[in-house]
């Protein structure tokens, strides 16, 4: 049988009452919800505070080739609560150019590394953010590589290294 | 010429020359190689999964102790063979070509698994597609990850290529053209350049979707 | 006698210049190429005499673009991939994967299938602990202990092995069950190493668990409180050792979890012999788990049936019926097969590392649209250098090993 978390319709009620009706839905037992960037940070500090304590994860998905999507970049927040074993899924949906978002790091210290790499792979910016450097890339990496546009193989940059022979080892 | 060494000499290539029990006769070279094969000091670049199947080849039940090659130096100084176990990544090259420098002459490197020595399952952006494009390899060991005893293997044919092509003065690594140089795909104008303003590839892919781009609207 | 006692006479040095503490102040660089076991990391270390200063990590030689080959290979392929994440404990990894494309598509496994599962991801978790130990007992000095594991982890190989072919990197399940079923030699394999596992234990813990040398090294080192576990998104043993008693397979039960008996291994400290701790008990409470679901083991079909069209027929149905050899024909043709829902979804289990999670996403084809991997390996290495502060270089590699960062994890 598979698990399914416990209940969070009294937090989406509270959370509709303060910040006004937001899009909710339920797949496989899951919880998601969609917050507008503006208010994404303000919203994150609240479930916090309502019990959200553990970040699990900070992602996002390119929804360039996806069916019917409307915007490019959705952010996916993942929040768990460990006193009650309640999970909660918040995105966020930024477009192009220059895709940015507020940085949780004041409220999660995980959200340091999770949103460098989000950064590092897809390029979207994070305002606040303590230190936004390139995460898994190197520093001179120009090319976001998890973007749709960017191929598997990448554009040559694997290549691009001197030939040491025996002879001049 | 003193008449003992004249003596020795006749004896010697007419096949009478008498030696004592203990007096073996051989080559200098055969004599250097047996040495250095019998005990090579690994250097084990381990990054991934291979790492773990050299640790074991290491470990008790496939012991590679036994082969000589016992002494896991992690100094580069202090090694003669470099055994690269799993993937090297594009920010990890230039790292495997400093150690691969730092280590003195005589050396030899081996490829273990596949992602060494072809990029195995990752062909992508990030993984280098064999470390012999960019650094002179010895011997491959196929697998992922290849089982200790392939390893061995290798260390065994390895030793067989030490002996049999080895010399005193390690003249076999001067020999320019001796180790193919194997040419990378794509041709490079510049090297360590990731950046677009240099990687000619690069630019030429950029132009065309410009191209493309303007053609369409 | 010292130097400075009356007998010898004081030394008297003069009057020097001043020495300011920065001057003090030098930088380490420490990897990515470096004997502590733990492959490609780097760390740069800003040290004054031997305490640390500061440390900063720096990660990504070993990224190989897993996520964006999960955009291109079938659920079925890219369990291969899986595999070579956190490479000690592959099994792990593949019942992840496949449990997070399982909540996706909908699919409930069979009994068997569940309990199989359970006992290849406890036996996994053995196996990481084992070289977890291993590393951290390694890097302190102690290489007898590194080798009894070893041993122990070449016993769980052999089973491995004799289930499905592969020492490690198994690629052992599929959509909707195993690759092959257990088989009665496998049974009796697992069995032997239940017996004669907690010999062995006992014997690396009378090594290690109360050495005077080991414990010094170890206590009071690199400690993390509950508050900051949490909030740096700390997650299994880890966590645990600090207080948090957050555990998937008691919290949120998944495959057989739910109907066996076990305990979670919780301590408080939060230093580095405590993680050493909680990892040796829960290899015993592994044990329990891996004994009482051998004992139940199902009979029953270990694939879901052929009607979910996921999983291949047995040859005996693809034979004898024709809904078998339809069904065969179609999940081997890549454009048919099992229908994907244009949705996305979490799914995580408890990893030996922590919380090892999967956001799949799905866009109705055959592959994945993103698979994303949650790597606990990841939010542990950002916390080193809180660790690390006022330590000395020597707890460096106690500290990094007792966190078991797996690089291939923390990069993908």
């Amino acid at each position: 049988m598979p698990f399914t978390p416990p209940p969070i319709d009294d937090i989406l009620a509270a959370l509709a009452e303060r910040f006004g009706p937001v899009e909710s839905s339920v797949f496989r037992g899951q919880t998601r919800i969609v917050v507008p960037e503006e208010r994404s940070l303000e919203t994150l500090g609240w479930l916090k505070g309502r019990g959200f304590d553990l970040l699990v994860d900070v992602t996002c998905v390119d929804y360039l080739e996806y069916p019917d999507a409307k915007h490019r970049y959705g952010l996916v927040y993942l929040l768990a609560s460990t006193a009650t074993n309640q999970r909660l899924t918040v995105r966020v949906f930024v477009d192009d150019p220059r895709p940015t978002v507020r940085s949780v790091v004041p409220l999660w210290e995980a959200a340091n590394w999770l949103e460098r790499e989000v950064w590092d792979m897809f390029g979207i910016h994070f305002e606040g953010h303590p230190d936004l450097r390139r995460l898994l890339m190197p520093e001179e990496f120009t090319a976001h590589p998890l973007r749709k546009d960017y191929p598997l193989q990448g554009r040559g940059e694997r290549h691009n290294f001197p030939v040491i022979t025996r002879d001049h080892s | 010429m003193p008449i003992e060494l004249k003596k020795a000499r006749e004896g010697f290539s007419s096949g009478k020359l008498e030696l004592p029990e203990n007096v073996v006769v051989s080559r200098l070279d055969a004599l250097a190689s047996w040495c250095r094969k019998n005990s090579l000091w690994p250097m084990p670049f381990a990054t991934a999964c291979c790492g773990i199947e050299l640790m074991a080849t290491g470990a008790s039940k496939h012991d590679l102790a036994r082969f000589g090659a016992e002494v896991f130096r992690f100094s580069p100084r202090q090694c003669d063979l470099m055994i690269v176990a799993g993937r090297v990544v594009m920010k990890m090259l230039p790292v495997l070509q400093r150690i691969w420098q730092q280590m003195h002459e005589p050396k030899w490197c081996i490829s273990m698994g596949a992602c060494a020595s072809t990029g195995g399952v990752f062909d992508t952006y990030a993984v280098v597609q064999g470390i012999d494009r960019f650094i002179p390899v010895d011997m491959y060991v196929p697998g992922c990850p290849p089982r200790p005893e392939q390893l061995i293997q290798a260390i065994i044919d390895l030793q067989d290529k030490i002996q049999r092509e080895g010399t005193i003065t390690g003249r076999e690594f001067n020999t320019p053209g001796r180790q193919l140089r194997k040419r990378a795909l794509v041709e490079i104008a510049s090297p360590l350049s990731i950046d677009a303003a240099r990687n000619p590839v690069l630019q030429r892919e950029l132009a065309a979707a410009a191209d493309a781009a303007a053609g369409r609207t | 006698m010292s130097i400075a006692s009356p007998e010898y006479g004081t030394i008297d040095p003069g009057p020097g210049p001043a020495a300011r503490s920065e001057d003090y102040l030098w930088t380490l660089n420490f990897g990515p190429q470096h004997p502590a076991t733990h492959t490609t990391l780097r760390l740069v270390l800003k040290l004054e005499g031997e305490r640390v200063v500061d440390a900063l990590p720096e990660m990504g030689y070993l990224h190989s673009g897993f996520e964006k080959i999960g955009e291109h290979l079938t659920f079925n392929q890219y369990v291969t991939v899986t595999d070579r994440m956190n490479y000690i404990s592959p099994m792990a990894n593949n019942v992840a994967w496949h449990h997070a494309v399982e909540t996706l598509l909908g699919i409930e496994l069979t009994p068997r299938c569940s309990y199989i599962r359970t006992i290849i991801a406890e036996l996994a978790r053995i196996s990481d602990h084992l070289l977890c130990n291993g590393a951290v007992g390694l890097d302190t000095g102690a290489f007898t202990f590194f080798l009894y594991g070893f041993y122990q982890r070449e016993v769980i190989y052999d089973i491995f092995e004799t289930l499905c072919g592969a020492r490690f990197t198994n690629s052992y399940t599929r959509v909707g069950g195993v690759s092959q079923d257990f088989t009665p030699l496998v049974i009796e394999k697992i069995r032997t190493f239940v017996k004669t596992f907690p010999k062995t234990l006992d014997d690396m813990e009378r090594l290690l668990t109360r050495n005077r040398i080991f414990v010094d090294r170890t206590k009071g080192v690199g400690v993390l409180t509950k508050e900051e576990a949490i909030n740096r998104g700390a997650t299994g043993p880890v966590a645990r050792a600090s207080g948090v008693t957050r555990d998937l397979r008691k919290d949120e039960p998944y495959l057989a979890y739910a109907d066996l008996q076990f305990q979670v291994c919780c301590a408080s400290a939060g230093d580095c012999y405590a993680r050493y701790l909680v990892r040796m008990q829960e290899m015993r409470e592994s044990l329990r788990i891996v004994a009482q679901a051998l004992e139940n083991l199902p009979a029953g079909p270990v694939n879901v049936g052929i009607d979910q069209r996921t999983a291949l027929p047995t040859k005996k149905q693809v034979y004898s019926t024709i809904e078998g050899t339809i069904s065969h024909f179609e999940l081997s043709m890549s454009n048919r097969g099992f229908e994907v829902p244009n949705e996305e979804s979490y799914a995580a289990i408890e990893a030996p590392n922590g919380e090892l999670g999967f956001y799949v996403a799905g866009d109705g084809g055959e592959s994945a649209y993103r698979a994303r991997c949650r790597p606990p390996a990841l939010l542990h290495f950002a916390m080193f250098p809180h660790l690390i502060r006022g330590h000395t270089l020597s707890d460096v590699v106690a500290v990094l090993g007792s966190l078991n960062i797996i690089a291939a994890e923390l990069d993908r």
